[in-house]
């Protein structure tokens, strides 16, 4: 019995320092890049290579799911307000819902695997092959080469995905309601206005950054800490996605209650 | 000069360098040898500042490695060429990209004609043809990964380069040619060498000195002669293993 809390003293304790460590070395790869910003030169141009390699590359699949989704939420907005309520609310619900919720949260998901997938297998390849020792044996960081072009062409193209995924999903979710409810398009214009505050379209981009931040830096961290070969690779982009998709559903919750619950 | 001192670097609880101690003359190529495993690869990371020992001292023209903050290793490591055993290229970008990230003179990096001239340099002294600039890594075979390995390391016409087995995987042809690459180096340029290396023969061809590294220490170091006619056990066995084709066994009986 004694062995058995001894096993699980000491497990519980390797788990808070591995936990602790992962933290530290998190809080000093977030300072190597900041670092790296002192080399413009280096990091402009591959940021915009990466920002048209994410942005475009990703441009399909947001507006796809953006699409279904508003669609959806108009539909199912209509099967439940039914009755009494007056038919110009689904409008309300469907803006709401789409530019506070399902816009940023939807595409921050789909980027954490589509974007923190690529990212971290991306650099743990590059760590199993020895192309970051090799980049730092010629004097030259991997935060400005490598780590702050993909953290920053996230913080660049997220939110605007996001805006596109937003409009996207209120066009779609507008034509769906329009086809299976009896709505107008003064109805519907009217429920969307009736509730809208131009805050509203500030906290999805402020969001989206948020994620976009979560995206880039936990795929780098995940990727540039890889070792262990092929095997390792899988670990840290597993690792990366589950962690990002966490992060986002967490940060989610919190700025929910910072900034819209007074 | 490269002075390593007492140098230990223990991965868990394997030991792997236990106390190293070696000098490198400038001008001098200097093999080492030593079976799989003994830390060979972990040293020559500790002199460029990849590895950091966990104990020791590692000096490159009076400036202490363990010691230098982040500017001044990237500004040291700008005078060493690292030759990787995979060649390690960046496979996102073509051969003339990653000879170009070589250029470690930030106003050379940034003059395309002066990039073109130096690279085309690199890939002739290689013996490779300009040609291959445009090629992507994964279009080349890995005695041309392994020259373009050499050319990126020597662009930026680096006073130290440091060889993490340049011939191994490759036939005796591409051996010699890096071999002879590496000599011409030596000879032509004055590049001050470290050799990693298991292929005893290259090395006696290659090298001014040699040493042998095992369980984690320098237990020989002389030139190719004194190698040669040397009566330390450790040294006969690795030149005997190396020389004799005894009959293998295979564990299986007639």
């Amino acid at each position: 019995m004694a062995a058995a809390l001894a096993q699980v003293q000491q497990r519980t304790g390797r788990f808070v320092l591995d936990g602790l460590a992962a933290v530290g070395r998190f809080a000093a790869l977030i300072v190597e890049i900041g670092r790296g910003l002192a080399e413009p030169k280096v990091w402009l141009p591959r940021t915009f290579a990466e920002a048209h390699n994410i942005g475009i590359g990703s441009l399909f699949i947001v507006l796809l799911i953006s699409a279904f989704a508003g669609g959806v939420t108009a539909l199912q907005a209509g099967y439940q307000f039914t009755g009494n309520i007056p038919i110009y609310v689904v409008g309300a619900i469907v803006t709401q819902s789409i530019v506070l919720e399902l816009g940023p949260v939807l595409v921050g998901l789909i980027l954490a695997g589509r974007i923190g997938a690529r990212y971290a297998a991306e650099l743990g390849t590059m760590r199993v092959t020895e192309q970051i020792d090799a980049l730092e044996s010629l004097g030259r960081s991997p935060a400005s080469h490598l780590l702050l072009p993909k953290v920053l062409a996230c913080l660049l193209m997220i939110p605007v995905l996001v805006v596109f995924a937003d409009v996207v999903a209120l066009l779609s979710g507008w034509f769906a309601a329009k086809q299976a409810l009896p709505i107008t398009d003064q109805d519907f214009a009217y429920g969307a206005r009736v509730f809208w505050r131009p805050f509203d379209a500030y906290y999805s981009i402020i969001k989206a950054a948020f994620f976009a931040l979560t995206i880039g830096l936990v795929s780098c961290y995940y990727g540039y800490m890889t070792r262990f070969g092929a095997a390792g690779v899988g670990r840290s982009t597993t690792g990366a996605v589950v962690s990002s998709s966490v992060l986002i559903l967490l940060l989610d919750l919190v700025l929910a209650k910072l900034l819209l619950v007074p | 000069m490269i002075k390593v001192r007492d140098v230990h670097k223990r991965f868990g609880v394997n030991a792997v360098l236990d106390g190293v101690t070696l000098d490198v003359q400038d001008g001098e190529t200097l093999a080492l040898l030593g079976p799989s495993g003994t830390g060979k690869s972990v040293l020559l990371k500790t002199i460029i500042g990849l590895i950091r020992p966990d104990q020791g001292d590692i000096d490159v023209d009076g400036q202490h490695v363990t010691s230098l903050d982040r500017d001044a290793l990237a500004r040291l490591r700008r005078r060493i060429g690292y030759v990787f055993q995979n060649g390690a290229l960046f496979d996102s970008d073509n051969v003339f990209e990653n000879i170009r990230l070589g250029l470690t003179d930030p106003a050379e990096f940034a003059d395309g004609d002066f990039a073109r001239q130096r690279v085309a340099e690199c890939l002739s002294l290689v013996n490779l043809q300009a040609a291959v600039a445009e090629k992507m890594p994964a279009e080349l075979s890995g005695g041309m990964r392994k020259r373009v390995g050499i050319a990126r390391a020597i662009a930026g016409r680096p006073k130290y380069v440091l060889y993490d087995e340049p011939t191994s995987g490759l036939d005796p042809v591409n051996s010699d040619i890096i071999d002879g690459l590496i000599r011409r180096l030596n000879d032509e340029l004055g590049v001050t060498g470290i050799m990693v290396t298991h292929d005893v023969r290259g090395a006696f061809r290659t090298a001014h000195r040699i040493a042998l590294l095992t369980g984690g220490r320098v237990v020989a170091e002389g030139t190719p002669d004194e190698f040669r006619s040397s009566s330390n056990p450790e040294v006969r066995a690795f030149l005997e293993r190396d020389f004799d084709l005894a009959p293998l066994e295979t564990g299986t009986s007639a």
